[in-house]
């Protein structure tokens, strides 16, 4: 279990996060959703310990992520971010086998091998293995990076916008990927989404933050209503039943 | 992995051929007089290349660009900075009475202080743009530079004449008696700079990726800079400061390795700063007869190196 006791971020006197107090489970799909700037990938920057908290604490396993060896906790979490700037001429390939290194310590093991050719099939990336990098398209990269984060194996696999730069069969492909790795492997995920109807479809449970706080939290059922979104987004939404699934419309 | 033994075969075979050159080149029968003097030549040439080599190249991945270099960032400015002041503030009395040895190290284990204290504050979490690296190097440079010429402007001329001695050597005024201590120092930066190889390749996704994958990030760094002040030391103390070899034999490096492995860029910059020294100081002394123009040469051409990659940077 991830759990944030009183987290809080500020930036030149606007906070961010604002005292969060959150437990994330050992499996499933938890969805975090709000507006920009609502501080959502902030929470996530400082659960992965990529960003300091001004003040609260982030336990992993128990593990205080701000203190515990750094290598610790990236064999327990493994986050993938947006920023996708590389100098270094990398192929595919390497940039997965990079996901072994809190196991291997650059040394891949048989094991590592294998983890790192499961990622690559797991994401489609067979035809693209040799390939640079810098060479590929903005959907590619993505994925190739999603290979690196499951190579990672971890049990907590943090994600920040997986979905950007992605056409629909990709983001739809994302989105039943890690679905999948919830239910065949066990692993808990966490992302950050901007598209609520994917958040609807696939999570277990979705996180509703504004303004540094979380405002809702629980099953996709009981935040996806108009009321619930209206006060996270202040926009108008109508909520539908599709097969069981909620959908919210937002165009008008 | 068949294309990085060929070129570090290749480059290997080459050095070699070069020094082999350098040593035998027009000696005349007078081996015993020639030939330990330019072995003593040709070993400071493969610790000075060695080391600026591995500290350019390792900057340059904790910084993650290909134009700054420790020399550009002002590490040898530094260095030459605090080597005046030991003498500047114990007088050059005390600092006479102090072995040659002892005292380059007492600047080296100085500019490892100062130098990872200043350059830590300076890079921060590893999220500053290049500009603002390349704009606090020019004042840093320029600002120990200041300092130092200041010191000399106040100092007692038999203490500013005993220095000058002492701190510009060059090409040409190799500082041999160094020679086996900047060796064994330079053993200790290459060994923990490959131990740190598969630190270093991990940071070459960057600063927020290394700590995901479990990187120590503020404790690497230091140790990368540690490292990095004492390469610089070693180099510094034996030839004085030169500019832009290192810029010109780290991305000479990484066009042809074409690899992120530092375990192989380290290994071929170093091969290529060795051979660049040697080859061109043979071609000056026994070629073109020209004394003292090393240096100078190579500040010209990496100099044109370093504003053709700066125009090149800023179109992106």
């Amino acid at each position: 279990m991830i759990t944030t006791s009183d987290l809080t971020k500020t930036y030149d006197k606007t906070v961010v996060v604002d005292n969060v107090s959150v437990s994330l489970p050992d499996a499933g799909v938890t969805s975090v959703i709000g507006a920009n700037g609502a501080g959502k990938s902030t929470l996530l920057s400082m659960i992965s310990r990529i960003l300091d908290a001004d003040a609260g604490s982030v336990a992993v396993d128990g593990l205080d992520v701000f203190n515990a060896p750094s290598r610790e906790i990236a064999k327990r979490l493994s986050i993938l971010r947006q920023e996708t700037h590389m100098t270094a001429r990398i192929t595919v390939r390497e940039v997965v086998e990079f996901g072994r290194y809190p196991h291997s310590r650059g040394r891949l093991t048989e094991e590592c091998v294998q983890k790192v050719d499961e990622a690559i099939a797991y994401c489609d990336l067979g035809e693209f293995e040799q390939r640079g990098i810098h060479e590929l398209s903005g959907g590619q990269r993505q994925r190739a990076f999603i290979a690196m984060v499951l190579a990672q194996d971890t049990r907590y696999v943090l994600l920040d916008e997986p979905l950007n730069n992605l056409d629909m069969p990709h983001a739809t492909g994302v989105m039943k990927l890690l679905r999948r790795l919830a239910d065949d492997h066990g692993k808990s995920i966490v992302l950050v989404l901007h598209d609520i109807n994917y958040a609807s479809v696939y999570s277990d449970r979705i996180v509703a933050m504004k303004d540094g706080v979380i405002t809702a939290d629980g099953a996709p059922e009981s935040v996806m209503n108009a009321d619930t979104l209206e006060r996270i987004y202040d926009m108008r939404f109508s909520v539908i039943d599709l097969d069981g699934d909620k959908i919210a419309a937002y165009f008008r | 992995m068949r294309r990085p033994s060929v070129l570090i075969g290749a480059l290997s075979l080459l050095a070699i051929g070069a020094a082999a050159l350098f040593l035998t080149w027009g000696v005349d029968g007078h081996w015993d007089f020639a030939l330990p003097r330019r072995a003593q030549q040709v070993a400071a040439l493969v610790v000075v290349g060695t080391a600026i080599a591995v500290s350019t190249v390792i900057f340059q991945t904790i910084t993650r660009n290909r134009i700054l270099t420790p020399s550009i960032m002002g590490f040898d400015a530094l260095y030459v900075l605090l080597a005046t002041s030991v003498v500047f503030f114990l007088g050059s009395a005390t600092a006479a009475a102090i072995p040659p040895l002892t005292m380059f190290l007492i600047r080296a284990a100085l500019l490892m202080v100062a130098a990872t204290l200043l350059f830590r504050a300076v890079l921060g979490n590893g999220k500053r743009g290049l500009y603002t690296l390349v704009l606090v190097g020019v004042i840093a440079g320029t600002f120990f530079s200041s300092l130092t010429s200041f010191m000399f402007r106040v100092m007692d001329p038999n203490e500013y004449d005993a220095l000058l001695s002492d701190l510009f050597a060059s090409f040409n005024a190799i500082d041999t008696t160094l020679l086996g201590i900047a060796t064994v120092l330079l053993a200790v930066g290459i060994g923990a700079a490959y131990w740190l190889g598969p630190q270093l390749d991990v940071l070459t996704l960057g600063r927020d990726r290394a700590v995901a994958l479990g990187i120590n990030y503020q404790r690497t760094l230091t140790k990368l800079l540690l490292v990095i002040a004492l390469l610089v030391s070693v180099s510094t103390a034996l030839v004085g400061p030169i500019s832009f070899l290192g810029l010109l034999v780290a991305n000479l490096a990484y066009q042809l390795t074409r690899t992120y492995r530092h375990a192989v860029n380290l290994t071929v910059a170093a091969l290529l700063a060795v051979l660049a020294l040697i080859a061109g100081q043979a071609l000056l002394q026994h070629v073109l007869h020209f004394n003292g123009t090393l240096s100078a040469i190579i500040n010209l051409v990496g100099g044109v190196y370093f504003i053709l990659l700066l125009v090149k940077e800023s179109k992106k």
